[in-house]
C-alpha cells in the first residue's frame, strides 16, 4: 500500500485542505469500526504513540492511538492556519508540519514565488523530507491551492517545482481552483499565468477547479432541498456538500459547502488506491491512461450523485442516471461541456455495489453521443472500488481529458492580455528581485502554445476518419 | 506430473483463485456418476496434478502468486483459507506496494529484473516440491502492467530457467470498449514477448465470457467473480485428468505435454482458443438432458463457424468442399480453418460417441494428416455438475479477428505518437514497438493464409 502527502498552501488550500482531512477521518471512521490502524488509513494517516508527548514513535499495525495528517500545511498569513489548529482538527497536525509567516504575499505571484521560496526553501525541504521519511512507499504528492492570490498561485508553485527537484519519483497531482471573471483580485490573471507555466512544466496532472461550478452546484442541492419536490428526504450526510457526520461543530462558513465538493473530488480520487475492489485505479494507472502527452495533463472532473435520497431501493435507473449526470454540463467543476468536445481520453471510477455489467452497459450507452479523439475511439479507463463513500450506495467519480478546458485557458489569456497590454500593475511585479519582463512573455507563450495543441486536436474533431496504413508483410 | 500455477497482478490472482476453487470443488464432488475406483483414480491424479498433500491434510496449492501491490494477493490467501478445503501456502507469494500503473514497460523493464531473484526462488521452491514437474501455467491479463510487462518477463525466466518445461500461458484478453486506455499497446507488446518464449497462449476474451454470462447464464448484474467462474469452469475443463486417446488405461501422466503435442505442431501457430458445452445456470442443470450427437453436432458447428457460445450459431457455415475452389454462395462464409483440435469428453457414455464429424479433412489445413490434426480424451468422470460436457482447445483462426482488430487499434495509437512517453520514460522505445507489431502481422499474415 501506499501514502499520499497533501501540501496546502495558502489561504484557499488550506481552507480546501481543512474539509479533505475532515472528510478522511469520516470516512474511515465510516468504514474502520475495530479502530485498528489499517492500510487503507495508513495512505493519509500516520498512528502516533503520543503518550511520550508529540514526538513519539509512529505506531505501524495495532489500535490507533493518535491520528496524525500527513500533510505540510503552509501559508504566509496566520489566520487560516491558526484557525484550523484551534478547531477540532487541531491534534491531527503536528506543529512540525507548519510553515506560516504574518504578512501574507499581497496577491503577488512574485513575492510568493521569489521573495518566500527563496525564503522558505531549506524549511519547506526539511519538512517534506521528513514527511518522506514517514512513508514506507510514497506515491503521491497533493498539492491544493489557488491560482489567482499571490502565496497559494507563487509558494504553491515553487513548492511543486521543488517537489519535482527533491523527489523526482513521485507524482504530483495539483488541484487548482481558478479565479472566476468577476474575481475580486485585480492581478488575478497575471497570478494564473505566471501559475499556469509552471503546471505545464512540472504537474503530472491538475485538476482544475473554478469557483462559479462549485457555487452552481451548491445552489442546485438548495433548490432539491427547499423544493419540496422530493417525495423523500434527502440524507443529510450523502450531499457532496455537507459536513454533517464530521469532527467540525462550528456553524458553516459560506466557502465550507463548495470545499466539501473538492474533498469528496479528492477522496473518490483515491479511494480505490486505499480500498479494495474487483478492478483497482491505483494513482500511477491515472497518469498512465490519461495522459497522452506531456503537456497535457489538465482533467477535467465531475462527482455524482450530489446526494442521496434516503430510501434504500436503488433501481439500475437511478444508477445509469448517475452515469449520464457524470457527463452533463452542471457536474462538471469548470464550466465546461465537455459532451460537445473533443475527449483524449476518460477515466471512470465507480465506488460502492456497482458490477461490470452495469460499467459497460452504461459505456455502450453514453459512446455514441461522445467524440473521442480518432486514435482513442475506445479510451475508457475503468476503475471498480467495492467501499461506497458515507452516505451513499454507489458514487462515480469522471475523470476527462477533454479539449472543454481551452475555453478557461482561452479567458484567462484574454484577461491576462488586457492588463498587459496596458503594463497595468506591472511594477508591483518588476520590481521583485528575480523578476523580469521576460518571465511575463514566457509564461503568456507556454500558455498559447497548450491552447495551440488543444487546437490542434480539436481540428481533427468530426473530420473523416483515416487510419494509417498497417505494415505489409512479405508473404 | 505436477503443473505449477503462476498467478500474476490483479486478473492472474483472481482468476488462480476461482480455478483451484473449481479444481478442488470438482474433485470433492459426488456427482462422479463413475465407478469408485474411477473416481479415485481422478482424485489421485488432480491432487498430484494441482495440489500439494501436507501434514495439514487441507491441500496446498501448488501456486506462486505475484502482484506489485498487496490488496488483490491477501484477499486470495485468505478467501482460498476460509473455504476450508484447500489453501495457498504461506510462503508462495511476492508483492511489492505499488503496483505497474497499467505500465508494460514498468513492468517489463523495471519490475522484472528489479525483482527475478526473489519470483525465480519462489518458483524454484514451488518445482521443487514436485516429484516430477510437468510445466507452467501462467495466468495473466494483457491489458495491465504487471500481469502483462512483468508476465511477460516471468516467462522469459522460466525459459530460460526451464529449458525443457512446457510453458502454457493462460492470457486474458480485456473488452474490446475499454477497460485501460492503453491496453492495445500493452497486449502488442505482450503478445510479440510471449509468442518467443512461451510454449502456447491460451487465449479468453473477457467480451466473450460475459456474453455467455449474459445469455447463457442468466445473471443480471455480472460481476468480475462470475466471469472469473465461467473461466475457471472452461480451464477445469481442460486441466481435469483425462484419458489420452490411445494411451492405456491411467489418466494422463503428462497434461502440458501432451497438450502443446497435440495442438501445435508448428511454431508459428501458437494461439490456442477454447470453446465448451453446455454452459447453463445450475439451477436448470436437473431439468436437462444432453446427448453427445447433440452436444458434438454443436461444438463442431461453433468450430466451424467460430461462434462463441452455443446459441447464436450461424449454421449455414460450411466447410469447403473438396475439389471446389472457390464457394458457390456470394455471401462470404467466414470458415474457420484449423489446424489441430483437441476435444476433451467428461461424463456418461463416453466411450460410444462418434468423433467422425471432428475427423473431416476439409475442417483443416493440408499440411497435416487429419489423424494427426485431431485428437480426443476421454474419461467416465463426470465434471462439475454437468452429466456430460466437452470442451474444445482449437487452434485455429478463432482468434485471427480479435488478434487484427487489437493490432489496428494499437497501430493507430502508435500512428499518432499518443502516450509513448510513459512507455520510453522505462525503457521501451519505438524501435521495440515496432518490432512487435512486425512479428504480431506476421502471426496475423500466417493465420489468415491457412
Amino acid at each position: 500500500m501506499t501514502q499520499s502527502v497533501v501540501v496546502q498552501v495558502g489561504q484557499c488550500g488550506n481552507q480546501v485542505g481543512c474539509r479533505f482531512w475532515d472528510l478522511a477521518l469520516r470516512e474511515h471512521a465510516a468504514v474502520n469500526k475495530k479502530g485498528i490502524y489499517d492500510e487503507a488509513l495508513s495512505s493519509f494517516f500516520r498512528n502516533v504513540d503520543t503518550r511520550s508527548g508529540d514526538n513519539g514513535p509512529d505506531i505501524y499495525k495495532g489500535k490507533i492511538c493518535s491520528l496524525k495528517a500527513r500533510a505540510l500545511l503552509i501559508d504566509m498569513e496566520e489566520g487560516v492556519v491558526n484557525e484550523i489548529l484551534q478547531g477540532p482538527l487541531r491534534d491531527v497536525f503536528d506543529s512540525k508540519q507548519l510553515i506560516t509567516d504574518v504578512s501574507g504575499s499581497g496577491n503577488n505571484w512574485a513575492v510568493g514565488y521569489k521573495i518566500y521560496g527563496c525564503q522558505y526553501r531549506e524549511n519547506i525541504v526539511e519538512k517534506l523530507r521528513k514527511t518522506a521519511e514517514h512513508c514506507d512507499c510514497l506515491q503521491c504528492f497533493f498539492i491544493i491551492h489557488s491560482m489567482g492570490g499571490g502565496t497559494g498561485s507563487g509558494l504553491g508553485t515553487f513548492v511543486l517545482n521543488l517537489l519535482e527537484e527533491e523527489f523526482p519519483e513521485v507524482y504530483r497531482f495539483v488541484t487548482s481552483v481558478y479565479p472566476s471573471g468577476e474575481d475580486d483580485v485585480i492581478t488575478s490573471p497575471y497570478n494564473s499565468v505566471l501559475a499556469m507555466k509552471e503546471l505545464n512544466e512540472h504537474a503530472d496532472c491538475v485538476l482544475p477547479i473554478e469557483n462559479e461550478s462549485l457555487f452552481e452546484i451548491v445552489n442546485k442541492i438548495h433548490q432539491m432541498i427547499n423544493s419540496g419536490k422530493l417525495g423523500s428526504t434527502v440524507k443529510q450526510n450523502s450531499l457532496v456538500t455537507s459536513s454533517a457526520g464530521s469532527a467540525k461543530t462550528l456553524p458553516e462558513k459560506p466557502f465550507d459547502a463548495m470545499n466539501n465538493i473538492v474533498a469528496n473530488l479528492l477522496l473518490n480520487l483515491t479511494s480505490s488506491a486505499r480500498f479494495e475492489g474487483s478492478l483497482n485505479m491505483d494513482l500511477n494507472e491515472i497518469s498512465m491512461n490519461l495522459v497522452p502527452f506531456p503537456r497535457l495533463h489538465y482533467l477535467v472532473s465531475s462527482l455524482t450523485p450530489l446526494y442521496t435520497l434516503a430510501d434504500v431501493n436503488v433501481p439500475s435507473r437511478r444508477l445509469d442516471q448517475m452515469f449520464s449526470d457524470a457527463f452533463s454540463r452542471d457536474h462538471q467543476l469548470i464550466q465546461a461541456d465537455p459532451k460537445h468536445s473533443l475527449y483524449l481520453a476518460c477515466a471512470l471510477l465507480v465506488r460502492g455495489n456497482v458490477q461490470v455489467s452495469d460499467l459497460r452497459r452504461n459505456i455502450e450507452r453514453l459512446k455514441p453521443s461522445l467524440h473521442f479523439v480518432s486514435w482513442n475511439q475506445e479510451g475508457w479507463k475503468t476503475g471498480l472500488c467495492s467501499v461506497p463513500p458515507v452516505g451513499h450506495s454507489h458514487s462515480l467519480l469522471a475523470l476527462a481529458n477533454n479539449t472543454c478546458v481551452k475555453p478557461t485557458f482561452i479567458e484567462l489569456k484574454d484577461r491576462f492580455m488586457k492588463l498587459y497590454k496596458k503594463k497595468a500593475h506591472l511594477h508591483h511585479y518588476l520590481q521583485i528581485d528575480g523578476m523580469e519582463q521576460s518571465c511575463f512573455s514566457e509564461a503568456i507563450s507556454s500558455l498559447s502554445d497548450l491552447i495551440e495543441e488543444y487546437n490542434e486536436l480539436d481540428a481533427t474533431k468530426g473530420g473523416p476518419r483515416i487510419d494509417p496504413s498497417r505494415l505489409k508483410i512479405a508473404v | 506430473m505436477s503443473i505449477v500455477t503462476v498467478q500474476l497482478g490483479q486478473c492472474g490472482n483472481q482468476i488462480g483463485h476461482e480455478v483451484f476453487s473449481a479444481l478442488c470443488s470438482d474433485s470433492r464432488g459426488t456427482h462422479g456418476l463413475c465407478s469408485k475406483k474411477e473416481n479415485q483414480s481422478y482424485q489421485d491424479s488432480c491432487k498430484e496434478r494441482f495440489f500439494c498433500e501436507e501434514q495439514s491434510a487441507v491441500p496446498v496449492a501448488r501456486a506462486v502468486l505475484v502482484d506489485m501491490e498487496p490488496k488483490v494477493i491477501s484477499q486470495a490467501l485468505s478467501m482460498a483459507a476460509s473455504s476450508g478445503h484447500w489453501r495457498y501456502s504461506s510462503h508462495s507469494h511476492f508483492c511489492q506496494k505499488q503496483g505497474s500503473g497499467n505500465n508494460w514497460a514498468n513492468g517489463y523493464c523495471v519490475h522484472g529484473p528489479r525483482h527475478k531473484e526473489a519470483i525465480m526462488e519462489l518458483v524454484q521452491r514451488e518445482a521443487e516440491r514436485c516429484d516430477r514437474l510437468g510445466g507452467f501455467f501462467t495466468i495473466m491479463s494483457m491489458a495491465g502492467g504487471t500481469g502483462s510487462g512483468l508476465g511477460a518477463f516471468v516467462t522469459q525466466c522460466l525459459r530460460d530457467a526451464f529449458p525443457t518445461s512446457f510453458i502454457l500461458n493462460h492470457l486474458i484478453w480485456p473488452y474490446g470498449t475499454g477497460e485501460v486506455i492503453v491496453q492495445n499497446y500493452n497486449s502488442v507488446l505482450t503478445l510479440s514477448h510471449l509468442y518467443h518464449s512461451s510454449d502456447a497462449l491460451l487465449v479468453h476474451e473477457n467480451d466473450v465470457i460475459h456474453k455467455i454470462c449474459a445469455q447463457l447464464l442468466n445473471i443480471k448484474q455480472i460481476s468480475f467473480r462470475d466471469v472469473n467462474q465461467v473461466l475457471a469452469h472452461q480451464l477445469g475443463s481442460v486441466f481435469q485428468p483425462a484419458h489420452p486417446a490411445g494411451g492405456g488405461s491411467g489418466y494422463s501422466r503428462n497434461p502440458l505435454g501432451d497438450l502443446m503435442e497435440t495442438l501445435v505442431p508448428h511454431p508459428e501457430f501458437r494461439m490456442l482458443g477454447l470453446r465448451n458445452i453446455p454452459q447453463m445456470p445450475e439451477s436448470s442443470l436437473p431439468y436437462s438432458t444432453f446427448s453427445w450427437p447433440g452436444l458434438l453436432k454443436h461444438l463442431r458447428q461453433m468450430l466451424i463457424a467460430n461462434a462463441q457460445m452455443e446459441e447464436g450459431i450461424d449454421w449455414q457455415v460450411r466447410p469447403p468442399q473438396p475439389g471446389s475452389s472457390i464457394p458457390c454462395t456470394n455471401k462470404p462464409l467466414h470458415f474457420n480453418t484449423s489446424i489441430a483440435n483437441l476435444l476433451i469428453l467428461r461424463g456418461k457414455d463416453v466411450h460410444s460417441v462418434d468423433l467422425g464429424g471432428f475427423q473431416d479433412p476439409s475442417l483443416y489445413t493440408s499440411w497435416l494428416n487429419p489423424q494427426d490434426a485431431f485428437n480426443a480424451w476421454k474419461t467416465p468422470r463426470a465434471f462439475n455438475k454437468y452429466e456430460k460436457s466437452a470442451a474444445l482447445v482449437s487452434n485455429s483462426q478463432f482468434l485471427l479477428k480479435p488478434l487484427d482488430s487489437i493490432v489496428g487499434k494499437a497501430w493507430n495509437m502508435f500512428a499518432s505518437k499518443a502516450y509513448l512517453h510513459q512507455y520510453t520514460k522505462f525503457g521501451i522505445q519505438e524501435e521495440d514497438f515496432l518490432d512487435c507489431f512486425t512479428t504480431l502481422e506476421q502471426v496475423i499474415s500466417s493465420y489468415t493464409n491457412l
